[in-house]
């Protein structure tokens, strides 16, 4: 009777139950011919150190962690162009608040995530309520935060107090507390879609909202959760960034292009926009993908506009391919 | 089998109260009443199919016992008790399960997923992975298919048959006593159909009642044991299936004796030259295709799902251009490598899936009808005033040619019944001149009456001069419709069969039980 399941071997029922998508083939090859680069051009640090490998990775903590965030948005065939400026208020407003002092840490995180929560309801609520397209109704959110911040702070405000740099300097052993963390956060994702009802539901909702719903799920409150978790992602990646900077400045979220980066993150890993399709672990080579590359270009000294050209093409380039595969496979 | 079932609920339905029933069901939407007055019972053991014309009001009947609408007026009772739901889930809950037309499923979440979706096996929370999928097991077992199905697979993964017994195996899993089914056919061939047939007994002898929605008059017979016709929202009649033939049930759907079913076939006098000759063409789902086909004639093409119907049409098409082999349109060798090189030399091809590659179903009717005008005239995307002029006068009698009723052709084109959508396809190709006509499944879905106009229209194409090739799986389409046929089997053409071939030989050519040499002599008698 289960035949079928026991011919499964454990290696297809694990890569199954976590999605390895074939993005990490695309991550190898570009390890591979970013290292190679390297060696011929520059000193070979990128294959021979490394440190240069936990480099690349903490560089790409702050992305990573709202990156996961953003993938269940989009698995719910939802977006969020808010997070760029979360990041931004989230620094400002945990610098602002600490001013230097490790008593106040304790007050400053929970009024952070306080605002995350509101920015996330919101989201959630203009999309599901006033049934605003998730586009524009996050845009609108992102820019009353912009209004928000740029009005109040014009410059780095506050600061952070030694203790809290840990988040962003600390190691446990030789890893960085950073890493750590963004891991966790990566397997908190994968836990919460593989292994919990909501994420099952969170599938439903993106691969077909009316099927969910008439299934008995609760589309909304789905969505709006999945908003909230996005906007808490964002707020841990601002916690992070304000830690590495000691003080928060508006412009940490936008200049980073976290919202942007996150989404083409999360597509690159195979996380479909139209929702219902795609998973963290995706994202994580998405996101090791982008930190290659920055790495890379920086240590062949790659004229900065160069960069984002190459980079372009390289997104484009990885989503077409996917896409031709799955025509391919279809036919 | 007979003993794995519960005697106790085996009963006569006449015996007891009925399981379900509606009383004086009223619904109105914007414009029209959909629901009259309708008063209903269903019993346990029964199977009651609901017929009636597109917008008759089957639909929005079923919405309301399921629980996606609720009734302007009236009332639902389960065994006797009054209920009202407010969301589907409240009458899934009472042993209320419905099957939609449109498939329900998740593609990319694994069958388990789906069958419990919103009531996964969780502690706290947490997924329990291995419950759901033998619990999935567990239901898939009493619909018979738990070799067929693995409850770890995707549902992308299986065939449309295997994802409707999917759909089937959910809507039990909430216990149901009413399993509501809207056109569960209308996707499935022959032999699918058949072991639907037996699915429907299986869950019958439970004591399951069972509601169905057809198109198809063969199968309302064949499965049903009281037929319901509704006609404009309004309750006509309930009548004993074998008291009745199915021209009985016609003239209360549409209110008149359907005298011509079809259109008479073509005479000699229509045919005329070879237009489309294809030798050997094959790619990678088509082996060696070789036929001819005549100015003025309906050639049939049969065969089971996945023998490559709708590939063939694809491939003539060229959205799955042929590798090998030769195609010569008009005497001229030619390679249809795209759909527009098809549009140009004259090809019009009216697709199987309506929703998906017939209609923009957002964009008025007018701009849908001239989409293949523009396509081959307007380059640039300029349309020049002229154009705009032209096609004032081109809509009107493109509506006029095919029978569109609607109000404006202004209108989107999504509001319109399923028969006048296909209409719009109809006049999109009309307008391109197309003197070779590709129909792929031109009736699926529709309403009777709807249906006999469009049987006239691809005659009356061939009347004119037009080279028809059509595909169905319903047979009796194909037999009344074709001059000739040919049968695909494999994806590959088996042989061809004469005009009024009967069902069985069709059949017989189409599961392989004839030999090749013997098609091979059919083939010759056809065409002598």
């Amino acid at each position: 009777m289960t035949t079928t399941t026991v011919s499964d071997n454990w290696f297809k029922r694990t890569t199954r139950s976590i999605h390895i998508p074939p993005v990490y083939i695309f991550l190898i090859i570009i390890f591979l011919v970013s290292g190679l680069l390297d060696q011929i051009y520059s000193d070979g640090q990128i294959l021979s150190n490394p440190a240069i490998m936990l480099n690349i990775i903490v560089r790409s903590v702050a992305l990573g962690i709202v990156a996961v965030g953003q993938t269940l948005v989009i698995l719910g065939a939802s977006i969020d162009l808010s997070v760029a400026f979360t990041i931004s208020i989230t620094a400002v407003m945990s610098s602002y608040i600490m001013q230097g002092d490790t008593a106040k840490v304790p007050i400053a995180i929970p009024a952070v995530f306080g605002i995350g929560l509101v920015i996330g309801l919101a989201n959630g609520l203009i999309i599901t309520k006033l049934k605003v397209n998730p586009f524009i109704a996050t845009l609108g959110v992102s820019l009353i935060i912009k209004g928000i911040i740029n009005g109040t702070f014009s410059n780095y405000t506050g600061s952070v107090p030694e203790s809290f740099e840990f988040f962003g300097y600390g190691k446990l052993g030789s890893i960085p507390v950073s890493i750590i963390i963004m891991l966790l956060v990566f397997l908190a994702g994968w836990f919460v879609l593989a292994r919990t009802k909501f994420g099952s539901h969170l599938y439903g909702v993106g691969g077909n909202s009316e099927v969910a719903r008439l299934s008995g799920v609760r589309t909304d409150r789905v969505l709006i959760g999945a908003h909230i978790i996005c906007s808490m992602t964002a707020v841990l990646s601002g916690l992070f960034l304000v830690s590495q900077m000691r003080s928060g400045a508006p412009w940490v979220g936008p200049n980073g292009l976290y919202d942007l980066n996150s989404i083409a993150t999360a597509v690159i890993g195979g996380t479909a926009l139209s929702g219902g399709k795609g998973g963290v672990w995706g994202t994580l080579a998405g996101v090791l993908i982008f930190g290659i590359l920055d790495t890379t270009f920086n240590q062949l000294g790659v004229n900065p506009y160069l960069k984002m050209i190459l980079r372009g093409a390289i997104i484009v380039l990885a989503v077409a391919s996917y896409t031709l595969r799955s025509k391919k496979e279809a036919a | 089998m007979a003993n794995e079932l519960d005697d106790t609920n085996i009963k006569q339905p006449e015996a007891i109260q009925p399981i379900m029933e509606v009383q004086n069901i009223s619904k109105r939407f914007p414009g029209v009443v959909a629901l009259d007055d309708v008063s209903l019972q269903f019993f346990p053991g029964e199977t009651h199919a609901i017929v009636g014309e597109n917008g008759a009001g089957k639909s929005t009947l079923m919405k309301i016992m399921s629980g996606a609408y609720t009734p302007d007026s009236g009332a639902i009772y389960l065994s006797g008790e009054k209920v009202s739901f407010s969301h589907p889930q409240q009458a899934q809950m009472k042993g209320v399960s419905i099957i939609y037309q449109e498939f329900n499923l998740l593609p990319e979440r694994t069958v388990a997923h789906n069958i419990f979706l919103a009531r996964e096996s969780s502690r706290l929370g947490t997924l329990d992975l291995r419950k759901m999928n033998k619990e999935a097991v567990d239901v898939l077992k009493e619909l018979g298919v738990e070799k067929m199905i693995s409850p770890t697979a995707l549902v992308s993964s299986l065939s449309v048959a295997q994802q409707q017994l999917v759909e089937i195996a959910k809507a039990i899993s909430f216990k149901a006593k009413v399993l509501i089914m809207d056109e569960p056919t209308a996707a499935l061939t022959y032999t699918e159909v058949n072991m639907l047939d037996d699915l429907v007994g299986r869950l019958k002898q439970k004591g399951m009642s069972i509601i169905f929605i057809s198109h198809r008059l063969k199968e309302v017979f064949d499965i049903a044991e009281k037929i319901t016709v509704l006609k404009d929202g309004k309750l006509i009649k309930t009548v004993n299936t074998k008291d009745v033939t199915p021209s009985d049930v016609v003239f209360l759907m549409v209110g008149r004796a359907l005298d011509h079913y079809f259109p008479p076939l073509g005479t000699a006098d229509d045919f005329g030259e070879v237009v489309m000759k294809v030798k050997d063409a094959s790619n990678q789902m088509l082996t060696g295709i070789s036929f001819e086909l005549r100015k003025g004639e309906v050639l049939g093409v049969a065969g089971l799902q996945g023998s490559g119907r709708t590939e063939l049409a694809q491939s003539l098409f060229g959205v799955e251009p042929f590798k090998s082999g030769t195609m010569e349109l008009h005497g001229k060798a030619i390679a249809i490598k795209s759909p527009s090189r098809a549009i140009k030399n004259k090809m019009g091809f009216v697709t199987e899936d309506r929703k998906a590659e017939g209609i923009a179903p957002r964009q008025p009717i007018r701009d849908n009808m001239l989409l293949t005008v523009r396509s081959i005239q307007f380059l640039f995307g300029l349309i020049l005033k002229d154009g705009i002029r032209k096609s004032r006068k081109l809509v009107p009698m493109l509506g006029e040619q095919v029978d569109i009723r609607t109000d404006s052709f202004d209108r989107e084109t999504q509001f319109l019944s399923g028969g006048n959508q296909q209409k719009v396809v109809l006049a999109k190709w009309l307008a391109s001149d197309a003197d070779v006509f590709i129909f792929d499944e031109p009736t699926r879905g529709i309403d009777v009456e709807s249906k006999a106009g469009i049987h006239d229209m691809i005659r009356a194409l061939t009347k004119k001069g037009t080279a028809v090739l059509m595909i169905s799986s319903e047979l009796p389409e194909i037999i009344g419709m074709s001059d000739r046929v040919l049968v695909m089997t494999d994806h590959r053409i088996a042989g061809e069969l004469p005009a009024r071939s009967t069902e069985a030989e069709i059949m017989l050519m189409a599961t392989g039980h004839i030999s090749e040499n013997k098609a091979e002599a059919t083939a010759t008698v056809g065409k002598e």
